[in-house]
């Protein structure tokens, strides 16, 4: 049992075993992370996955109105409407108006033809009456029906998977023949939007860190008891409710409000005068700013807290001004902080919602606000999904770049 | 002892309620002074009356939520206070249940509903309870000399400085804005059709653009005025009276160029309480009950029937509320109804151009 | 940072004016907080200090906001009794206060269960995948909210959890995994694994060491997750604009509705409460961080 040949059998299997064991380890680590991950994925990834299909799937038409999205399909979209066509419309728009989804057709037609939905509920309240050959009489209830652009922008509509609304985000829009063009100028505007929220992620993220530098600076290098006693002063604002944040700053920024009542009477403006702090621009980074600087402070401070004071003596002692000793020694070992809090920053901000919707007026509102505009005002959903898509894009990226440069497992609150 | 007593009862009361299951509904409406007249002249009575009870919640307009819940078949809502475009879109995509005007009761009067309700406020899915109005108003207290007294007032700066205070959508803007540059109100929506209208419409808004503070909710307006962030501003003419009534508020109201429209109760398709909610949507647009909200509120009742019996302010009998409303005779003088049909064709590529202008 | 006894002018200067600078940017972070106590007690139905305010006449100011907080909403304020039952069934801030309370605690027991029971399995050397995991495990506080609230409706509503309690906790459960997957993680840093090692040599299941050994060490990290992803839920409003009918309304959702639709210092009165609530959470915080710092044997530097 003992000989040499046995051992060289036990030490693979002994590899063996320990692999083995190696891996139900690893195993049961793993089972402890899959009940979140299981539950993530059915609660958070699916779902957002399933929102953002809707930007390229879009069956509204093709479901409703089935024997003309066939029809459609082979039509070529530039010769004359034929009596076939005619007559798969009139058909489905019978179907469709004893449904009651006639206005679900027409609110999708008219996404692309502005002012053609009155077009498909009128025609469709005659026609159960109407005789063939359909080609005469259908443009007889409105003679809209005898031009091309109704039978492209049907054509178009009946496409289920669809680049239109991501061209629709992007200031574009599809045609009936495939071909993608610019959008009108009076009706681009989501660029527009999405380099605005871009600017205001950035200024709001440049004035936490200017803000946010000295306090943390301050806190890092006060003995600890006083620091802890000012930091409540900046885990306050962090734990106290968004909407009483936003509410407090409408209370001082409006024109009635303590700010203006206190800049009138230190006489820097007149009565009549009053700054316009709010339902702006201003109101929006303001609020904002106050909003997310502990994200900013809070990732700082951690990091200044672990830098050991005698770095900057020793500069100091070998020569260097406090500038220097600062600006060379000191601010070099903040810079993993000041990234992890201005990224920090800057992707929650640009996914803001509530206070741009509250105190940003018409110039202060984001893309969020969009988003949230077109889901619940103009009930496009596939165009919400869209710009949702780009906005995703936009935060994974930062995200990824985060990740690189601090590393999730280093994020710290508090 | 006393207050054990009292949390006795109060117990015994909650418990004897929820044996009672008698049902509750959820209407839907605007909130602020408008929600508040018709608790007072619809909600309360019924409740006495039938022992329900009414849950109301306040919502900004526009079908999303009720869509949501349609096609969600999670529906939670059983009556909504709709704007008429909003009424006869949800009733082409299926929405709405649909109801049967003979249904309703005949007028005090004995007139059949059918007859009794104004002409156009009644459609296959909804019926209006008031005429409503968008007027603009100013603060008294605030401006010097002349007052101002037609639409083209709103929209001269130079005349009246001051920021203006607008509603964050096209709809009644565009309309004003061509009344103040000179279109008769007739003539608004055949300049509309066209795209020149449009950017005629357009030009009037960008040449006050940048003194306009928007508002989303009714209740905004008043608040603005009071708070002094606006010299004047656009509004339903029920929320400043209210203002006035009972705030006390220096506001005055110019009728010149008044847009008016109607509110109407709809009910979502598969209304969790249909029965009720339609007794309530029965009783509300009662003669009685259409001429009790008007002494809260300065909207017009709906019915033929109920203007006789409008009587004046609640809590003030020497205020007379016929004058007060869109419908008097005198506010009437230039105004114009709401075009439903123009919305619900237009309102998608009106709000798009709308929202990129005002991005711009 | 005292100024040492040899400090220039400029130093000196300096020293004075940084001092000034941070005070400035205290006062910016407090002052919102601050100004809305006073405000509540406005007599006058506006957001403004009235000139009474000002001059401290005692008329000015009163509770009609407070009471307004009970009242609004119930069947009938003026009733001798069953009053309370009233306000309770009906008021509309106290419904949503209950709510909210509802909701936060088994959003956060959801969270907090699932997340620790991750941040455990995530602390062990022989985890696969680590960083991965971790980076998806944190996505939900990065994904723009409106997005997470879009898609939970959207998919929420096939399976009939749109308007539910339900729905809305599983949606705040979701967001409030980061914050339990943060805390709880970083008190394992530096947690002596050994202990773990001895008390399965001693025989222990894992079952027990886990609520015997590593619990009671780390449980100051789960109790302020916890807390995290309390305030979370009881914060948040997008979702709950998103997924939640009047049934469901929690506070903040209140107050959004009250900002946006009829404007009345009942809201300042309600941010007030919030504001003395928080205190209380960040207090409660603070108690727990020491006594983990004590027990971890850790000593504030």
């Amino acid at each position: 049992m003992t000989t040499t040949a046995d051992v060289g059998i036990d030490d693979k299997l002994l590899q063996k075993r320990l692999d083995k064991a190696m891996f139900n380890r690893r195993l049961r680590a793993f089972m402890l992370v899959l009940p979140i991950l299981l539950f993530l994925l059915v609660v958070f990834i699916i779902p957002i996955a399933y929102f953002l299909f809707q930007g390229i799937y879009d069956k509204t038409f093709s479901s409703i109105m089935p024997q003309t999205t066939e029809v459609l399909s082979e039509w070529d979209g530039a010769s004359e409407p034929t009596e076939e066509m005619f007559a798969a419309l009139v058909a489905d728009m019978v179907v469709a108006r004893e449904n009651k989804t006639i206005g679900r057709v027409a609110t999708r037609v008219n996404r692309d033809l502005p002012g053609s939905r009155s077009l498909f509920t009128s025609s469709a309240r005659q026609a159960a009456r109407l005789e063939p050959p359909f080609m005469e009489s259908l443009p007889e209830v409105k003679d809209k029906w005898g031009e091309i652009e109704v039978w492209q922008a049907m054509k178009t509509a009946s496409r289920k998977f669809t680049p239109g609304y991501y061209a629709a985000a992007l200031d574009l829009k599809l045609q009936s023949d495939g071909s993608i063009v610019r959008q009108d100028e009076k009706r681009r505007i989501h660029l527009t939007l999405m380099v605005r929220t871009l600017q205001i992620s950035f200024l709001v993220t440049v004035f936490c860190l200017l803000l946010g530098y000295p306090i943390a600076y301050l806190l890092a290098t006060l003995p600890v008891k006083t620091s802890n006693l000012l930091l409540i002063l900046v885990l306050l604002p962090f734990w106290t409710s968004i909407l009483v944040r936003t509410t407090a700053w409408i209370a001082m920024l409006q024109s009635q409000g303590v700010v203006n009542d206190l800049l009138v009477f230190f006489g820097v403006t007149p009565d009549d005068a009053r700054f316009s702090l709010i339902y702006n621009k201003i109101g929006t980074l303001i609020a904002m700013t106050h909003i997310l600087l502990p994200f900013m402070i809070l990732p700082l401070y951690s990091v200044m807290k672990g830098i050991p004071p005698s770095y900057v003596r020793a500069a100091k002692s070998l020569g260097a001004t406090n500038w220097t000793a600062f600006w060379r020694v000191y601010a070099p070992q903040t810079v993993p902080g000041l990234g992890a809090g201005a990224i920090l920053v800057f992707i929650v901000a640009i996914g803001y919602y509530i206070t741009p919707a509250l105190v940003g007026g018409q110039e202060g509102t984001m893309i969020s606000n969009t988003i949230d505009g077109h889901m619940r005002q103009s009930l496009n959903w596939n165009l919400a999904a869209a710009l949702a898509g780009v906005l995703m894009v936009v935060v994974l990226t930062l995200y990824w770049v985060y990740d690189k440069v601090v590393g999730i497992d280093n994020m710290k609150l508090g | 002892m006393k207050k054990v007593t009292t949390l006795l009862a109060a117990g015994l009361a909650a418990a004897v309620g929820a044996a009672n299951a008698a049902e509750t509904i959820t209407v839907v409406s605007w909130g602020g002074a408008y929600t508040k007249s018709q608790i007072e002249a619809y909600h309360k009575p019924w409740m006495a009356a039938t022992g329900n009870t009414v849950v109301s919640e306040d919502y900004n307009g526009g079908l999303s939520e009720v869509k949501a819940q349609v096609e969600a078949g999670n529906v939670k809502w059983d009556l909504i206070d709709v704007e008429l475009s909003d009424a006869v879109r949800g009733c082409d995509e299926g929405l709405l249940e649909e109801i049967n005007i003979d249904d309703f009761p005949a007028g005090a009067d004995g007139t059949p509903a059918a007859e009794d309700f104004l002409p156009g406020t009644f459609t296959d899915c909804a019926v209006a309870n008031i005429v409503w109005s968008t007027i603009y108003a100013y603060d008294a207290s605030k401006i010097d000399g002349d007052a101002p007294s037609t639409i083209a007032d709103f929209f001269d700066t130079a005349k009246y400085p001051g920021k203006r205070g607008l509603r964050k959508n096209p709809k009644a803007n565009l309309e004003m804005a061509l009344m103040a540059d000179g279109v008769a109100a007739d003539e608004v929506y055949s300049v509309l059709e066209t795209e020149e209208g449009i950017e005629r419409a357009f030009a009037k808004l960008d040449s006050i653009k940048d003194d306009v503070v928007w508002w989303e909710a009714g209740a905004q307006p008043p608040q603005l005025l009071a708070d002094g962030e606006v010299a004047m501003t656009t509004a339903y003419n029920g929320r400043i009276f209210n203002a006035v009534a009972s705030e006390d508020k220096p506001f005055e109201i110019v009728w010149d160029g008044q847009v008016w429209d109607l509110d109407l109760w709809v009910m979502p398709k598969g209304a969790p309480n249909k029965e009720a909610a339609m007794d309530f949507m029965k009783y509300s647009t009662g003669t009685e009950a259409l001429a009790a909200q008007a002494s809260w509120i300065s909207y017009g009742p709906a019915r033929k029937s109920s203007s006789p019996l409008v009587g004046s302010f609640h809590n003030k009998p020497e205020l007379e509320m016929a004058s007060h409303m869109p419908t008097a005779p005198d506010n009437l003088k230039n105004a114009l109804q709401n075009n439903f049909e123009f919305w619900a064709d237009n309102q998608d590529q009106l709000n798009e151009q709308f929202n990129a202008w005002l991005a711009q | 940072m005292a100024l040492p006894a040899y400090a220039g002018w400029g130093e000196r200067v300096w020293y004075y004016a940084f001092r000034f600078i941070c005070f400035l940017i205290f006062v910016f972070l407090i002052a919102p907080i601050l100004i809305v106590l006073p405000l509540s007690f406005n007599v006058e139905p506006y957001f403004s200090f009235t000139p009474g305010m000002l001059s401290f006449d005692p008329d000015a100011y009163s509770l009609r906001w407070y009471k307004d907080i009970l009242t609004n909403g119930m069947a009938n304020p003026e009733a001798t009794t069953g009053w309370w039952a009233d306000v309770w069934n009906n008021a509309q801030w106290v419904r949503s206060m209950r709510n909210s309370f509802f909701i936060g605690f088994f959003a956060t027991l959801i969270a907090t269960a699932l997340g620790t029971m991750a941040a455990v399995g995530l602390s062990r050397a022989e985890m696969p995948f680590k960083k991965k995991i971790m980076a998806f495990l944190i996505s939900p506080l990065i994904v723009p909210l409106v997005v997470t609230a879009a898609g939970s409706f959207r998919a929420f509503s096939e399976l009939g959890l749109a308007y539910t309690h339900l729905g809305v906790i599983l949606a705040h459960a979701v967001l409030g995994i980061p914050f339990v997957i943060i805390t709880v993680t970083a008190t394992l840093v530096g947690f002596d694994n050994s202990l773990v090692q001895a008390s399965y040599s001693m025989g222990a299941s894992p079952l027990r060491t886990f609520f015997r050994v590593q619990l009671p060490l780390i449980l100051p990290g789960v109790i302020s997750g916890a807390l995290f992803a309390f305030v979370t839920s009881f914060d948040e409003v997008v979702v709950v604009i998103a997924m939640a009918s009047v049934e469901q309304r929690t506070i903040p959702r209140q107050m959004f509705s009250g900002i946006r639709e009829q404007i009345s210092p009942t809201i300042l009165a309600v941010a007030t409460i919030l504001v003395i609530i928080s205190i209380a959470l960040l207090t409660t915080l603070e108690l727990i961080r020491r006594r983990g710092e004590r027990l971890r044997g850790v000593t504030p530097a």
